[in-house]
């Protein structure tokens, strides 16, 4: 890059880095602003500090429970769908079999749906199964959505890990099984963990299933309990954005912590023998 | 240690493409083969049918006295080394070299015993804990070495490993193959486009074209005595000169007449055995450049050739000339340097008879019954 055209460069990274992070800040400096003074004239900065809010958040609402309800149903099936969807995504990408294409076409059109138009046939099929406001009765719809982002994400990742070293493996007296367990997968960490990490972010801020299939708090989820705090009469805002900015944190540490990973993932090729 | 034998292999891919015609070939215990071709030629095919990456359409493969037509490369105990050299980017080089040993559940004791000395031997042992990125093509390249020789198995295949090496390792590492050779006697099958590779190397040398093997023979056979016209030009570097013309009966012997060039010269009626037909589609006449005499002078029985472009390379020189057409290359000869020659100037040509191959234009094959030395 030239130094004429450098500082337009940093100026155009700066206003996009402002666009997306000031929402958040926004955000955080409302959730720290007393509830008397979040509607006078608004300040960029937070004129008197309070922790109220976030106080409230877990002495009176109890949101330790929407979290660990979100915990355990975005940590689950991000496990599930890694753990099967790299299986999928290995054998698409790497053994020949009939119908591969169509397979991979299928798995594409199921994220298709609208969510909206199949809520309603899962409400009747987990409540005929009995897991209306249960764990299993969130995580298996969530596959449904997640499990092709997986498996597409991954079959790309596979495709480009060089076949020699399969065959080299195969050569060295390794199964398909000890090839995919101690060659592929290990090679494939970027691509594991770059994709977990997405599964667990879209699961995390799923609404709509998890507001269909919960019924009280003890199941509810982050984005439904927040949703929820609305009460008849006013808007608690700022509880809902300190709610929002404690749901938003564990993505951020996720994606802090696995930076280098998620880049090493998106620039993949990076996997040279 | 075994032999390996390949009956009547064929390979046809689905997309059509024949990569392997009912391929017969009988390597020796202990043999070093090399298999050689242009690209596309099959040679590759040929090593993945014997380390069963590929499985033979028909024929069967055999690997010591055992048919290993349908087993998988994991049961045929045969090792491999990669044009890429495949190494496990994960894992560092004692990893890369054990890992097949692993695989077959060896105690850690023998795997040491294995593979100390191998990385003593390929000069590894200073590397050992580093990760494939962090070493040299040189060091990759025994690292995939390494990883073959620790199994110890009943065959190794190579394929093109000095492909990505500079000139100078190259031919280093062509030595120490060569050497590793003699010293474990182990049957060895070698893929490479490089015919200089193919010659320095091999016990014998299999030459293939389009999934057709062309002939099997030991390096100095190939040269002196081509089957085909296909073989001669591939194998020699500066590649063979052709001429096409025809044969035709002059007092004892033979007369051939260019077709295309002033080439015209007497043979005598040994270089073909007596009775054999004319050939009625034409012949070519092959001669490899060192066998061209050049005569500065002019004044030899040969005919006129006009020198275009004059190449030094040391002890000798590679002389391109042109006949009565308009090529600048129609004939390359190799010269010794002392020879002085101006580019610009008329030289006289001469091709000893001995030297000359004479081929049937239709099919390329070899006229001459016996070797022309």
């Amino acid at each position: 890059m030239s130094s004429r055209t450098r500082p337009l460069a940093v100026g155009a990274l700066g206003l996009l880095v402002a666009a997306i992070a000031f929402p958040f800040y926004w955000a955080v400096v409302a959730s720290l602003t007393p509830e008397a003074t979040l509607f006078r004239a608004p300040s960029l900065w937070p004129r008197e500090i309070i922790f109220d809010h976030y106080r409230a958040l877990f002495d009176e609402r109890a949101f330790w429970l929407p979290i660990r309800n979100s915990l355990i149903v975005a940590g689950l099936t991000t496990i599930f769908c890694v753990a099967v969807g790299s299986f999928a995504a290995y054998a698409i990408a790497r053994l020949r079999f009939r119908g591969q294409s169509a397979i991979l076409g299928f798995i594409l059109a199921v994220t298709m749906f609208p969510q909206i138009s199949i809520v309603s046939p899962l409400y009747l099929m987990l409540r005929a199964l009995g897991l209306i406001n249960t764990f299993p009765g969130l995580i298996l719809p969530y596959m449904t959505f997640a499990m092709p982002l997986t498996v597409w994400l991954l079959v790309g990742f596979f495709r480009q890990l060089p076949r020699d070293l399969e065959e080299a493996a195969f050569m060295d007296g390794a199964s398909r099984w000890q090839t995919f367990v101690r060659v592929m997968l290990p090679l494939a960490t970027p691509g594991l963990a770059t994709t977990g990490i997405l599964t667990f972010i879209y699961c995390w801020n799923e609404f709509l299933f998890a507001l269909s299939f919960t019924l009280g708090p003890e199941r509810q989820t982050v984005p439904v309990a927040i949703a929820l705090f609305r009460g008849q009469y006013q808007v608690p805002w700022g509880e809902i954005l300190a709610a929002a900015v404690i749901a938003t944190a564990p993505v951020a540490a996720l994606v802090l912590a696995f930076q280098r990973r998620i880049v090493q993932g998106l620039t993949a090729g990076a996997v040279k023998g | 240690m075994a032999r390996i034998v390949l009956d009547r292999v064929s390979k046809a891919y689905p997309n059509g493409h024949i990569a392997s015609r009912d391929l017969e070939l009988e390597i020796a215990d202990g043999e070093f083969l090399v298999l050689v071709g242009p690209s596309g030629c099959g040679k590759s095919t040929a090593l993945r049918l014997i380390a069963g990456l590929e499985t033979p359409t028909s024929g069967r493969v055999l690997i010591g006295e055992r048919d290993v037509t349908g087993l998988p490369p994991q049961d045929r105990d045969v090792a491999m080394v990669f044009q890429s050299y495949a190494l496990y980017p994960h894992m560092t080089v004692r990893e890369n070299l054990a890992f097949g040993l692993r695989i077959r559940k060896m105690t850690r004791d023998e795997i040491d015993r294995r593979v100390e000395p191998v990385a003593g031997i390929l000069g590894l042992a200073s590397v050992m804990d580093r990760k494939p990125a962090h070493l040299s093509g040189g060091q990759r390249q025994r690292v995939a070495l390494g990883r073959a020789l620790v199994r110890e198995p009943q065959a190794f295949l190579f394929d093109e490993p000095l492909s990505n090496l500079d000139a100078k390792l190259r031919i280093e590492t062509r030595a120490e193959l060569a050497r590793l050779h003699k010293r474990l006697g182990a049957t060895m099958v070698y893929v490479t486009h490089d015919q200089e590779e193919a010659m320095t190397l091999g016990d014998r040398v299999a030459v293939l074209k389009d999934g057709l093997l062309q002939q099997v023979a030991p390096p100095m056979e190939l040269y002196r005595r081509p089957v085909n016209r296909f073989v001669a030009g591939f194998i020699g570097s500066p590649a063979m000169n052709f001429f096409e013309g025809a044969l035709e009966r002059s007092g004892t012997g033979w007369r051939f007449c260019g077709r295309d060039s002033s080439v015209s010269l007497a043979l005598p009626a040994e270089l073909l055995p007596a009775g054999e037909a004319r050939p009625d589609g034409g012949t070519t006449l092959g001669i490899r450049p060192p066998d061209v005499r050049l005569d500065p002078t002019g004044r030899s029985s040969g005919w006129p050739a006009r020198v275009s472009v004059v190449e030094p390379i040391g002890s000798t020189q590679i002389v391109h000339c042109a006949l009565d057409g308009d090529d600048p290359s129609a004939l390359i000869a190799v010269v010794p340097a002392e020879l002085h020659l101006e580019e610009d100037s008329t030289v006289g040509v001469e091709f000893p008879p001995e030297a000359i191959h004479l081929f049937r234009s239709e099919d390329g094959a070899r006229l001459q019954a016996r070797p022309a030395e």
